[in-house]
């Protein structure tokens, strides 16, 4: 389990859209902490994609270890959106599946779980689907033991598909402006309902509709981060102390809160709709806010804080 | 099959089991006691109004304390794809169905899925695949997309697609390849009675997600169970 | 997919310890290299798959550079080709050695 070095990093300074799977881990960590299972050097490479005539990844696009964060063991996982759309295929998703089971007798002070993906790697799709199963399940057994499990969601690939149905699963989300939360992407409503539905190209409406911002004004996302590395890891550590139990008074608190969405937000056509219906006093502003003037935004959203996930 | 065939064999001393928009909720007698239905019928896509519908059904019946298993039949569409869906968090609403169903499960409540049509994506991970066991019935079609759509995105001729599929069954669609993966643990036999089939399914229930065991015996998912032993075991040195 | 080997006679071992590094993602036009300190200190061995056939030519040019520049002894570099170019391989491969010299 030699530590394979990336290069170095700077958690002000980095970019957490911009860096990779890898940096983000090593920078968000204590600085020499981070200790990779099954790194590159091992070579678990996807059986499958050969078939297709495409390249392998070393790690099959996931990078998964343990981690001290504040002096505390965590366990990380974090998907590379930029190898196959950090899609999830077999090996990437038993990675995952492995990291959460590995969770429950090592019993860590919290699993990250760093989304960057855009569901199903299609060309393992069935593996990939199971595996995201496998995964929703491992997370609800991970939180029933009382360890909180935390996504943090500001990658280049979104978290989509599945990836955003696995992120419904986790005790606390942080997303920045990029982290865009959906489970349908844009360019999967536009293929099948048409433009007039959703125009992909409308980047703007693409953030608007499943960007971090909304996501967090809404309740979908418990913090709004910077885009950078430093953020998000401020933002874990302190999701980690407030992470809410697996109960069915969870659940039900979050069936009231979800209903209630509805039943406020159903006849809303756009986000800023929604943003004002909120209390937002100028929700064509929101999306050029930046993060201060944000939170002070979201700090008058009694939605947007709960602890009903 | 369809769902009152189904309905009508599973509860022959009858049912409280209704189908509204797509959405089936309800009850019967079963085996001395009480079977919970929930689902999808008719090739109905799942939205963020039909999830809610059902976890809210699922949350009763643990709240009722019974215990009593729950059945997940499904003929779905995928995830209903849609602008307002999404700016509603569709995907919050959906994780929320699966949880429910696995806080059902963990509660004591045996849930089994049983798909008899097709489902895929979105609604497939939240309905069927978030049970103990996930049962099929002959002709059931569930698939991540339709190998057409797969040769779009992969650019690669359909013919090239439908030869591959013979022998990989890792991306191709259809109930034999999910039952190699091991998301279907188990395929009904249609000629017997269904009541006494699921009820063998409760009875021999076991504990832990066995579907990456399956996928490897099965050939389905070749390396799946190794690499997770594997991240267990490096995680558990030092 | 092609596979290619290339294997070199350096003058000296790559200075440093650290025994293994990766740099890089498979991506269009961007690739992974993974170097390990698993040969002996005159020995360089330099494997690639990629999905574009047919410009082994050009590899066997970029790598020869590169080992003349850097003297990677005791390394085996192996990649992960997503397409990239021969400029990026070039950069690519500089900043692993330079990650195995720290």
């Amino acid at each position: 389990m030699a530590g394979v070095r990336p290069a170095s990093t700077d958690p002000d300074a980095l970019s957490w859209y911009e860096a990779t799977a890898r940096q983000r881990v090593v920078a968000l960590a204590d600085p020499g902490t981070f200790q990779e299972f099954l790194p590159p050097t091992e070579r678990r490479m996807s059986p499958h994609l050969p078939l297709f005539d495409l390249p392998r990844a070393f790690d099959d696009g996931i990078v998964v270890g343990r981690a001290a964060l504040d002096g505390k063991t965590v366990l990380v996982a974090a998907q590379e959106g930029r190898f196959m759309g950090g899609a999830f295929g077999e090996i990437h998703g038993a990675k995952l599946v492995g990291l959460l089971r590995a969770a429950l007798t090592l019993k860590p002070a919290a699993v990250l779980i760093l989304f960057d993906t855009g569901g199903v790697r299609l060309q393992e799709a069935n593996a990939g689907e199971t595996a995201i199963a496998e995964t929703m399940r491992a997370i609800i057994d991970v939180r029933a033991a009382g360890i909180p499990v935390i996504g943090l969601i500001g990658g280049r690939a979104g978290c989509y598909g599945g990836g955003g149905l696995i992120a419904g699963t986790c005790s606390r989300l942080a997303a920045s402006e990029g982290g865009r939360i959906s489970v349908s992407g844009p360019e999967v409503i536009e293929t099948n309902k048409g433009a007039e539905e959703f125009d992909s190209r409308d980047r703007a409406l693409v953030w608007r509709t499943m960007g971090g911002k909304h996501r967090r004004l809404i309740g979908g996302a418990d913090a709004f981060c910077a885009d950078s590395v430093s953020a998000f890891r401020k933002a874990a550590l302190d999701l980690i102390g407030r992470a809410p139990a697996f109960d069915l008074a969870t659940l039900e608190a979050e069936q009231a809160r979800l209903e209630s969405r509805l039943a406020r937000f159903g006849d809303c056509r756009d986000a800023t709709d929604v943003w004002a219906r909120l209390g937002v006093n100028d929700p064509e502003a929101v999306p050029a806010m930046d993060t201060r003037a944000f939170d002070e935004t979201v700090s008058r959203v009694r939605e947007a804080d709960h602890d009903a996930r | 099959m369809t769902l009152a065939e189904i309905l009508a064999g599973l509860f022959p001393q009858g049912h409280s089991v209704t189908v509204r928009d797509g959405l089936v909720t309800g009850a019967g007698r079963f085996a001395d006691g009480t079977l919970h239905v929930v689902g999808v019928d008719g090739d109905t896509p799942l939205g963020v109004d039909g999830a809610l519908v059902l976890s809210r059904a699922v949350l009763d019946a643990v709240r009722a304390g019974d215990k009593a298993p729950i059945l997940v039949v499904v003929d779905s569409d995928s995830q209903r794809m849609s602008r307002r869906d999404e700016l509603l968090g569709l995907n919050e609403c959906l994780a929320h169905l699966a949880k429910a169903l696995l806080l059902a499960d963990r509660s004591g409540h045996p849930t089994i899925g049983l798909i008899y049509g097709h489902s895929a994506a979105g609604a497939f991970i939240a309905t069927a695949l978030a049970t103990r066991i996930l049962a099929a019935l002959p002709g059931a079609n569930p698939s991540v997309m339709d190998l057409p759509s797969v040769a779009k995105v992969t650019k690669l001729p359909l013919d090239k697609l439908q030869e591959m599929a013979k022998s990989t069954p890792v991306f191709a669609p259809g109930l034999d390849n999910m039952v190699a993966t091991g998301a279907v643990h188990v395929v009904l036999d249609p000629g017997k009675p269904l009541d006494g089939q699921i009820r063998d399914l409760i009875a021999n229930l076991k504990p832990g997600d066995d579907r990456d065991r399956l996928g490897e015996e099965r050939g389905g998912r070749p390396v799946a169970r190794g690499i997770g032993a594997a991240v267990i075991a490096q995680a558990g040195r030092g | 997919m092609e596979s290619l080997t290339f294997r070199h006679t350096t003058k000296k071992p790559l200075p440093g310890s650290v025994p293994n590094a990766i740099t890089g993602v498979v991506a269009s036009g961007n690739l992974e290299i993974l170097l390990e300190r698993v040969l002996p200190p005159d020995a360089c061995e330099v494997a690639i798959e990629t999905p574009i056939a047919g410009y082994g030519a050009v590899w066997e040019a970029v790598v020869a550079d590169f080992v003349a520049r850097a003297q990677p002894g005791g390394l085996r570099i192996s990649i992960n080709d997503g397409g990239a170019r021969p400029d990026t391989v070039s950069l690519r491969l500089l900043q692993g050695a330079r990650l195995m010299e720290a």
